[in-house]
């Protein structure tokens, strides 16, 4: 499967999951989005030779895992995208760190093998985090409590359209490169001759789409600003769910 | 180059925020200056196209190896600085939502990293001064290599500087700089090639979407090329370089002076007494007046500045005179 198809694959999946009727896709999307940036950035504090603080923040993961009911395992595939950037980084740091720290059956341990697996815990708990958010809230929920954040409209209508017309877009992608892989087999990319050409007509293509889209926006009486489904307000229990997450955190960070 | 949440200290990760939100407050502000309600839809498609043309492989000619588009450059060339680095922001979002490429902390690096430097460094350093008086297929390819180049450098090292400030990693700055750097080079190259082809398609399909021209010279620009503004400018550069950056040349034989002395135990060959050798040796101490870069006999500063002087105006004239000849050539083929 190539890049578009899996990434198609993985939009759809995410439509699919998302809508699923559980306790946590119920929970309102700016609590979520507040609980998971508290999240990361208490993680992200620890010290880099916390091995132990960083691995207790595994809770919040666990739980909302088993809450929300989503599948580890797709989860861990997110990871294949972020974390060899973070091994990279910190796989030199045994080489230049060696101040031995403690000593596990004979083997001694140093300051630079801690900080690696400090860093690659950190990346993994964010990567989940974020997993997490989007697994269980749609992005239209999201940019809605981007809004409440007082996020500039011109900035959230971005994000809802280039969300919105990235399938299509991958989809027509995917056509146009499928053709020209059939007429061109065994080649590994496109060629140099065709860059300018293939990708510009998919260019042309998506301006010649974007007018369309801005007149059928027209007709359905768009004035500059998405409608949000307001019914749905923040409630006692979504209260409840940040402020025990908020004491959780603080108890692992601060307390124990 | 996307940064994840665990690269970043919540410090350095506040402090980046920061300057990304001021950026994209003044990029609203000028968005909604602008007014056109009509590019909203096309800045949202846009960045949908980037999206898809990111996932496309790119084979770089010659190595095997492929590359893809990272979309800054092109997005401030066909929308404009404000209204790309915005359609940026919305790609970064995505990326970072969806398939976890970037974290939603380090959110404000990547912003900065990936879409401040191409659409607002690329724009107004690079892309407009070139473009400005109107565009052609050099200028275009130029500024597309130079500005891919320029952006994944800067962002390159704001990574590190980022990395580094975070006291994430114990790598030397030197030793992190020195890879992230080179490898960015070849990236931003690729890129480059890649943008400039698209460009290059676009300008000649439709050129009025390209943005940076000033409109009101457009017409007038084709015959506004100042070839008394550009001999003054590089008979200043001669007479600076010949006349007083010659006195700091170094003293040390040259590479194949140095290679010859290698081989030979000196910088100078022995002259081989052939009568064609000495007949040439003759006409040349006959028509150098300032041999070795100085007055004859004498070891005087001002024989170096003013030999330097002199051969950067021969050599002045002389592409002169070559231009001229070229251009009288053309003409004259032209109305043939």
């Amino acid at each position: 499967m190539n890049k578009l198809d899996s990434s198609l694959c993985d939009i759809h999946y995410m439509d699919v999951i998302v809508e699923r009727n559980r306790w946590l896709n119920h929970i309102y999307p700016l609590i979520k989005l507040v609980v998971t940036i508290c999240f990361i950035t208490t993680t992200i504090s620890f010290s880099k030779y916390d091995l132990a603080g960083i691995l207790r923040m595994g809770v919040y993961p666990i739980i909302v895992f088993v809450l929300g009911e989503v599948s580890f395992q797709d989860a861990l595939r997110k990871l294949r995208v972020i974390l060899p950037v973070v091994c990279l980084i910190g796989i030199f740091n045994p080489f230049f760190d060696r101040q031995p720290m403690l000593e596990i059956a004979g083997v001694t341990v140093t300051t630079g093998m801690v900080s690696m697996f400090t860093l690659m815990v950190k990346g993994i708990y964010s990567v989940l985090a974020s997993y997490l958010l989007i697994a269980t809230t749609p992005i239209e929920k999201i940019c809605h409590a981007l809004r409440l954040l007082r996020v500039p409209v011109v900035i959230v209508t971005q994000i809802l359209l280039t969300y919105r017309y990235i399938r299509l877009l991958m989809n027509e992608a995917r056509h146009t490169i499928q053709a020209y892989s059939l007429r061109a087999p065994n080649q590994k990319g496109l060629h140099f001759k065709v860059w300018g050409s293939l990708v510009g007509q998919l260019l042309l293509k998506s301006i010649d789409r974007a007018d369309g889209v801005y007149e059928s926006m027209l007709l359905r009486g768009y004035n500059g600003e998405f409608y949000y489904d307001t019914r749905i307000s923040c409630r006692a229990k979504d209260y409840a769910y940040l402020a025990t997450w908020c004491t959780v955190f603080y108890c692992l960070r601060v307390i124990i | 180059m996307h940064m994840a949440d665990a690269l970043v200290a919540p410090v350095v990760a506040g402090t980046m925020y920061v300057c990304s939100t001021l950026a994209a407050t003044y990029s609203v502000k000028k968005v909604g200056v602008e007014n056109e309600p009509k590019k909203i839809p096309v800045m949202g498609v846009m960045g949908a196209f980037v999206f898809s043309a990111q996932m496309i492989n790119f084979t770089i000619p010659g190595t095997g190896a492929s590359g893809h588009l990272c979309g800054g450059m092109l997005l401030t060339a066909l929308l404009g600085p404000y209204a790309a680095f915005l359609s940026m922001i919305g790609v970064l979002v995505i990326q970072c939502l969806l398939f976890a490429d970037g974290g939603l902390l380090a959110l404000g690096c990547n912003i900065w990293n990936m879409a401040f430097y191409g659409c607002f460094v690329g724009y107004f350093l690079i892309w407009h001064p070139i473009v400005k008086h109107g565009f052609s297929r050099a200028k275009i390819i130029g500024a597309s290599m130079l500005g891919s180049i320029v952006a994944l450098q800067l962002g390159a090292f704001s990574v590190t500087l980022e990395t580094m400030f975070s006291g994430i990693t114990e790598l030397p700055f030197s030793l992190f700089v020195g890879t992230m750097q080179p490898i960015h080079l070849v990236i931003g190259f690729v890129e480059g090639l890649i943008t400039a082809m698209v460009l290059l398609f676009v300008y000649e399909s439709r050129p009025q979407m390209l943005q940076g021209t000033e409109k009101t010279n457009l017409n007038q620009s084709e015959g506004k090329f100042s070839l008394r503004k550009v001999i003054t400018f590089f008979v200043i550069i001669a007479l600076l370089i010949g006349g007083i950056f010659s006195l700091f040349a170094s003293t040390q034989p040259d590479g194949l002076e140095w290679s010859i002395e290698r081989i030979t135990g000196s910088t100078e060959i022995e002259t081989v007494n052939s009568h064609v050798h000495i007949v040439l040796e003759n006409i040349q101490k006959a028509t150098a007046v300032l041999t070795d870069y100085s007055f004859k006999g004498t070891e005087s500063v001002f024989g170096t500045s003013f030999s330097g002087i002199i051969g950067s105006m021969a050599v002045l004239g002389i592409c002169l005179v070559v231009c001229f000849a070229f251009r009288y050539l053309r003409r004259k083929k032209k109305t043939i």
